[in-house]
């Protein structure tokens, strides 16, 4: 039986203003999946992400997500398809003027209404144990290093149980050690929760642990596709530079 | 000058958009209560000393600097009266309204600049929570509800330094000053002088909010958006006032 994609993106254009970043890229995310997307700086890694999620709109092309196009939804009906995704920004992103109980209560209270103080509790504290951080509950974000936020903006991705998890560099300016933790809590994360997820990176290490298949991005289009082992192989000098 | 020109309209036209969607978005279901009150207590909190101390001294410094005027008219027992209407009419609305531009429409603007920045606006939309209702929409009600209370409070205050003012050199009980300045209040003073407030209110939060979500990306925006906002939301209080004016002198 053929997998099901859970994601779609079929011949997508962006650009800003003169520029042009995506030039047609098709991709598909099947359930359970957890695709590595690479490439260059200003490759449109990240653009892709935000085009998927809505933050920015498409010139031209399709993106399905559990089977519905997005690109013409209104609001509210896009954010029945976000609230089933969780995001993890690049620095985290997290809400700096609440602590990291009240970020993670901020943002389960939107998705799930009426929940009791005491379900919120619990919730909040098996995303924190899951990233290991449950003694940082009453923290500013601003008490926390790069390596927590990260941890935190994960739990508060996870939080909301989402089907699909999409992660911006989320390895990007820490040490190495941090790095593999951190990538080692995505795959920890992956299989506890069973998400399908595109990872951004430039971290070869996170990509190696954390992805089922590797895409290449070069100038808007999709240059290479495959696993960690096939691509690291590969014929193309440019392809196997990403490796070295 | 046809660049310059372009950008107004641009700027004009997304501005006139933002307004727009600040009344849809205000009818929608669910109000940010929470978040509305923490905004009318940060923009009292952040204001009432200065407002304090700026209101005490314009009575007090109207009154010293009318007296010898009025003396020579023989008219001393106007001066309540007269210090108590420049206030409420128009001193104590400007002012206020200038200090919440520097101070409220500075904050908002910085502070939504650097939730831009930061891509916390971002986080909240993909969380599927509306930042626009959340941010913006509490902000300028804040505005809008907070900015006449607090003129109100900037009248008492000027009033109260008017009668320390008078009697520095003359003798009058606060009763006896208060009911001065109650006799020779009409209606049509203190009505018009009201609604301007809320405009001034309303206008300093959609300023400050526009200039902060519209942050573009990068550390120095959120310093532009923050001089930005003061900038145009003190010019937007000059211009309200003017219209004010103009509408009350046709009108009543």
């Amino acid at each position: 039986m053929e997998a099901q994609p859970i994601i779609a993106i079929k011949n997508l254009y962006k650009s800003f203003g003169e520029n042009k970043i995506l030039k047609g890229i098709s991709l598909t995310v099947n359930k359970g999946e957890d695709l590595v997307i690479l490439g260059r700086s200003g490759s449109g890694k990240s653009v892709t992400i935000k085009c998927l999620v809505g933050l920015l709109g498409s010139d031209k092309g399709k993106i399905e997500i559990f089977g519905t196009e997005i690109t013409k939804l209104k609001d509210d009906e896009l954010n029945k398809i976000r609230a089933r995704i969780g995001f993890m920004f690049q620095n985290g992103a997290l809400y700096d003027s609440m602590s990291v109980r009240q970020n993670l209560t901020f943002t389960l209270k939107h998705h799930i209404r009426n929940l009791t103080e005491e379900a919120i509790k619990t919730e909040i504290m098996e995303a924190l144990e899951s990233v290991g951080l449950e003694e940082a509950i009453d923290k500013m974000p601003s008490e926390l290093s790069g390596g927590m936020k990260k941890r935190i903006a994960l739990a508060r991705a996870i939080i909301i149980k989402p089907e699909i998890i999409l992660y911006d560099e989320p390895t990007s300016g820490l040490d190495t050690i941090t790095s593999r933790e951190i990538s080692e809590l995505i795959l920890s994360v992956q299989k506890k929760y069973k998400t399908s997820s595109i990872i951004i990176t430039h971290d070869m290490a996170c990509a190696k642990m954390t992805g089922n298949r590797i895409l290449i991005l070069k100038d808007g289009l999709i240059n290479a596709e495959g696993t960690y082992d096939s691509l690291e192989k590969s014929k193309d000098e440019w392809v196997r530079s990403f490796f070295i | 000058m046809t660049v310059y020109l372009k950008n107004i309209f641009i700027e004009s036209g997304n501005m006139t958009q933002f307004t727009l969607r600040f009344f849809r978005e205000l009818f929608k279901p669910s109000f940010q209560w929470r978040e509305f009150s923490r905004q009318c207590f940060a923009v009292g909190c952040k204001t009432l000393a200065l407002i304090t101390i700026t209101g005490f001294i314009m009575g007090l410094v109207m009154t010293i600097q009318s007296r010898p005027t009025l003396l020579k008219f023989g008219a001393e027992s106007w001066l309540p009266s007269m210090v108590s209407l420049s206030l409420i009419r128009e001193i104590a609305p400007v002012i206020t309204a200038l200090i919440c531009a520097g101070k409220i429409a500075s904050g908002i603007g910085a502070e939504l600049g650097s939730m831009k920045v930061t891509e916390q606006i971002d986080a909240m939309e993909v969380s599927a929570i509306n930042p626009y209702k959340y941010l913006v929409v509490t902000r300028i009600l804040a505005t809008t509800f907070m900015v006449p209370i607090l003129v109100i409070y900037a009248d008492f205050i000027g009033i109260y330094g008017g009668y320390i003012g008078y009697n520095i050199h003359g003798s009058m009980t606060l009763f006896r000053y208060f009911s001065e300045v109650l006799e020779h209040l009409e209606f049509l003073d203190l009505v018009p002088a009201f609604i301007k407030t809320f405009f001034f209110g309303f206008f300093i939060g959609l300023i400050g909010s526009y200039k902060g979500f519209n942050a573009s990306s990068g550390t120095a925006s959120v310093g532009i958006a923050a001089n930005e906002a003061v900038v145009a939301a003190s010019l937007s209080v000059f211009i309200i006032d003017m219209l004010a004016a103009q509408l009350t002198d046709l009108f009543f």
